[in-house]
């Protein structure tokens, strides 16, 4: 499978592992990522607060530029991109003239066609069309999947798993050996874009979701969405403190967990870049660094 | 020669303040063949019928022409107008100069113009009319009724009553449908089995009304007056007439872990059953699928144990046509369920049930002998949330309407829990609470102030369990939004009430309209709220929209007297616009080819084949013959006829190509 590729901003920082591990995932499944040319940020939370032609016209761009490439899928690993840009794609097949402000703007024609595809939408694919052979160390844990907020909604444009009840990346953990726990928290939000505004109010909604995922047992959070991520692993610090208690559990991008199954070195799934270390209490130690304490 | 009449309403202002009627009148009497032409303000008073009147009368016309609304509105008050002046009523025809003209566009010579234009079409049109006499049929004074719940009953009851025959056919094997499940009813708390079953044992016993039921419409032909229907009647694999009833079958069966659906599968039943104690018939059924014996061969118990020998293994479908002159469609709603609350946990949490399943809990008979317990631990809940509007009114979940029935019921739940629980709190969740009904806001306001329902307005986001509790968490929206989290030990959803399954294939049966929600439609939503579009069928109950009892059995009796009005003639009366295929002289007999062609597409079966012999009995030609009784005159069969031998009465093609010509 070959698509076209939008990292955006974060995977470019905070979640350069959500990147190192996708790509070291995609090489061994067969699927090809087609980087955009010059792509710009999509706007992501402030775009939409700040100027609604303006929050069309950047993901505006994002889209003209991948049907240059003449792929049909875009792939947008990040849920906020992801967000900004499925939706964007629904306003303007809605309204023909703001289309052709944006095109005016962009000074770049819009033809539409390109499918704007989240990651385990495009894993999935990847997984059912039987390219996901390999497993050689099956990822034996029990798993709390955090789909957050916006990767699966809203659900009449993603159409898309189902918005309050989603399977597709539990399914996906099952297909790589682990046990995905059946919780509460999955969809519920986790502060996004209010990390800097109000940290006390993110770490009181990520000390909830840690408290339920740890309550059932689970041994990671797996999630897609390098916010949600930010939130339950770098606030760590601030979310201890809101809950007055401990919290061992790791946070990891779904494409570390798959990329761990299929055998691919930690340190090129960039496990080592996160501040919650990656310690399974089932096997009290660091994937991959044997013998050696984290 | 033609003599024809042009008469011009201005309807008030509707036409007159767009359309120049003196104008049009003035135009149309330059018309060849056009004898007389005026403009009225109101065409369709008396004093406009008259005019009409004494034109035809005293200028000898041969045809007329109103140009007013639209024919719906008034085609018959001007053809009744004509036929009393002596002129066949089908000489008079309407040109449609307000919803086709004067509402869409605006005041202007163009639109004036269109008006002269649409009369004009007429006018030649009504020059190749020719009378034609209404056909008389038959009537069949036998109703057939679909479903057996309380609408089926009240219709079924009414119409007998009045002298009427009447055949009920009901899918399940007792009628009694859900009102039969409910514990109490509101707004007055009385015992809904204690209403309902002196009805469905009037229904057993009245020698007007030949109960069906274990059966189903399999399909229905004809029209108005003179419908055939064919009925499955499914094998209850047991001689209904030599069982007695005494119900050792059901009490020795070994099968006895089968979900209930009486009991909304919170109960067990056995493979051979009685849905309730007071089911009617109380004549047992083999759930085949369940049986032992059909599963392996082996058991036979019922068979061996029945003292009357009525077992049956051996008993098949039996399919029973019966002719009826109108049906009543009374086969209800259902409620969903399952899958369709992932977010409230429903089928995967034992304590989050659904409203029917509460009406078990409290019913003397259900499950629990009318205690509340919970499912999951039979446990009497200490905390119940109920959940008004679970689906209802939620455009994501695809049912934008409302229910209509879940703010009664729950707060009769609420208050039928405090009334058995005493030190148990019960929560309610809602938007708007929808009281409209007599003694209906009382009956909330006595939940909520003596009996201590705590009602909050939100809604849910989310169930989930937690050291064997239930976390609901919603938002009170009166109190500035707070969030709120309630332990609960048994949730109850109002889920949205829907068409019953099924409903969608048995309205191509019967040839009637539904919504999208499979909704059966009515012929009105204001003034023909029990007719279909489909002369001599009607609607009862919440196959319609979803209704609570008093509305069901209004209907009910509304349906009723709609039948009993078109049995109380002899004969009806049909217009006459049909299809008929052509006669010639011999050797032709006719341009008909024998293709058939009209045989394949006709809807409504009406082409017949017709063997023209010679006096030894030859066969010389097959050609086709329309049914004057089936055809309803749709016209598919003119526009695939290859040889034009079928002609349309009224619309034929003469009159359309003239009609057309003329626009030229």
């Amino acid at each position: 499978m070959r698509v076209a590729y939008f990292p955006g901003c974060s995977l470019q920082g905070s979640a350069r592992e959500f990147d190192e591990s996708l790509r070291a995932v995609a090489a061994r499944i067969g699927l090809e990522l087609v980087e955009i040319p010059d792509w710009n940020c999509c706007g992501a939370s402030s775009g939409h607060a700040v100027d609604h032609l303006l929050s069309l016209a950047l993901p505006g761009r994002i889209l003209a530029l991948a049907e240059r490439t003449g792929l049909e899928d875009l792939l947008v690993p990040c849920s906020a991109c992801y967000n900004r840009l499925v939706t964007t794609r629904q306003d303007l097949i809605d309204d023909r003239k703001v289309k052709a402000e944006v095109c005016e703007l962009i000074e770049m024609d819009l033809k539409l066609s390109v499918r704007v595809r989240n990651i385990i939408e495009v894993l999935k694919e990847v997984m059912e069309a039987g390219n996901f052979q390999g497993i050689q160390t099956p990822f034996t844990h029990k798993v709390a999947c955090y789909y957050g907020c916006l990767l699966v909604r809203p659900h009449k444009v993603v159409k898309f798993d189902r918005a309050e009840e989603p399977q597709t990346m539990d399914e996906m953990m099952q297909a790589i050996g682990a046990e995905p726990i059946d919780w509460a928290f999955k969809v519920e939000c986790c502060g996004a874009g209010m990390t800097l505004a109000r940290t006390e109010l993110v770490a009181k909604l990520c000390a909830r979701i840690l408290d339920d995922a740890e309550g059932r047992e689970a041994e990671a959070v797996i999630t897609a969405c390098p916010m949600c991520h930010a939130n339950l692993d770098m606030r760590r610090g601030d979310i201890e403190k809101a809950a007055g208690r401990k919290f061992d559990i790791p946070v990891m991008y779904i494409t570390q967990a798959i990329g761990l199954a299929l055998g691919i070195d930690p340190g090129r799934l960039g496990l080592d870049r996160h501040m919650v270390p990656v310690v399974f209490k089932s096997m009290q130690q660091q994937p991959g660094v044997s013998e050696s304490p984290a | 020669m033609s003599r024809i009449g042009v008469f011009v309403c201005h309807c008030g202002e509707n036409i007159g303040a767009t359309v120049d009627c003196a104008r049009v009148a003035e135009i149309s009497s330059a018309l060849p063949g056009v004898v007389h032409s005026v403009d009225y303000k109101y065409m369709c008073s008396d004093p406009g019928q008259n005019l009409i009147k004494d034109a035809v009368k005293d200028k000898h016309l041969t045809g007329v022409v109103v140009a007013a609304c639209s024919p719906r509105m008034h085609e018959p008050t001007f053809r009744r107008a004509c036929a009393e002046a002596g002129l066949n009523p089908f000489l008079c025809e309407m040109a449609n100069v307000r919803e086709h003209c004067s509402w869409v566009h605006e005041k202007g010579e163009p639109t004036t113009q269109k008006a002269a234009d649409l009369v004009r079409v007429l006018v030649e049109k009504v020059k190749r009319n020719r009378p034609l006499r209404p056909i008389q049929v038959p009537v069949t004074k036998t109703a057939l009724v679909l479903g057996g719940g309380i609408a089926g009953i009240q219709a079924s009851l009414d119409i007998a009553n009045a002298g009427q025959k009447v055949i009920l056919v009901e899918k399940d094997p007792s009628i009694g449908g859900h009102m039969a499940q409910l514990s109490e009813t509101f707004p007055t708390l009385d015992c809904s089995q204690c209403i309902l079953t002196p009805r469905m044992v009037e229904v057993a016993q009245h020698p007007n009304i030949t109960l069906l039921s274990y059966s189903e419409l399999e399909s229905l032909d004809g029209f108005i007056g003179n419908f055939k229907a064919r009925i499955r009647k499914k094998a209850r694999k047991v001689d209904e007439k030599l069982c007695t009833g005494c119900a050792v079958c059901t009490q020795k069966c070994p099968q006895k872990k089968i979900p209930s659906k009486f009991n909304a599968d919170l109960g067990m039943r056995t493979a051979i059953f009685v849905p309730f104690p007071q089911a009617v018939p109380n004549k047992p059924v083999i759930d085949v699928e369940n049986c032992r014996y059909f599963k392996t061969g082996k058991c036979a118990i019922c068979q061996k144990l029945c003292p009357a020998k009525a077992i049956r293994y051996e008993q098949e479908d039996e399919i029973i046509e019966v002719d009826v002159g109108a049906v009543v469609a009374a086969t209800g709603f259902d409620v969903v369920n399952t899958d369709f609350f992932p977010e409230y946990g429903y089928g995967k949490y034992p304590d989050v049930i659904n409203g029917l399943q509460f009406e078990r809990l409290a019913s003397a008979s259900g499950p629990t002998l009318g205690e509340i317990r919970r499912p999951s631990d039979n446990k009497i809940p200490e905390t119940v949330v109920f959940l008004a509007c679970a689906g209802s009114r939620d455009h994501a979940k695809g049912i934008d309407y409302c229910s209509k029935i879940c703010c009664m019921y729950t707060a009769k739940h609420a208050m039928l829990y405090r009334h058995k629980v005493h030190s148990g709190k019960a929560y309610v969740f809602y938007m708007d609470i929808r009281a409209g009904g007599k003694m209906y806001e009382e009956f909330v306001r006595r939940a909520i102030e003596e009996d201590g329902a705590r009602y909050v307005r939100g809604r849910v986001s989310r169930i989930y369990e937690r050291d064997g509790k239930l976390i609901v968490k919603g938002a009170d929206t009166l109190l500035g939004g707070e969030p709120v989290e309630i332990q609960a030990d048994l949730v109850v959803l109002a889920t949205a009430a829907v068409a019953s399954p099924g409903a969608e294939e048995l309205a191509q049966k019967l040839h009637i309209s539904y919504d999208s929600y499979k909704f059966f439609s009515e012929a009105h939503p204001k003034l023909r709220p029990v007719e279909t579009n489909t002369a001599g069928i009607f609607l009862a109950g919440a196959c319609q929209a979803p209704k609570d009892i008093p509305e069901s059995v209004a209907q009910a009796s509304g349906a009723a007297s709609k039948v009993c009005g078109l049995f109380s003639q002899d004969q009806l009366s049909r217009e006459p616009l049909i299809a008929a295929v052509n006669r010639t002289a011999p050797p032709q007999f006719s341009t008909c080819t024998g293709c058939f062609l009209c045989e394949s597409v006709c809807p409504y079966r009406a082409i017949e084949r017709e063997e023209i012999k010679a006096r030894d009995g030859k066969v010389l030609k097959t050609v086709a013959r329309v049914n004057p009784g089936l055809c309803q005159g749709c016209g598919t069969c003119v526009a695939v006829c290859r040889v034009k031998a079928i002609d349309l009465d009224g619309f034929s093609n003469n009159q359309l190509y003239a009609e057309v010509r003329a626009l030229a």
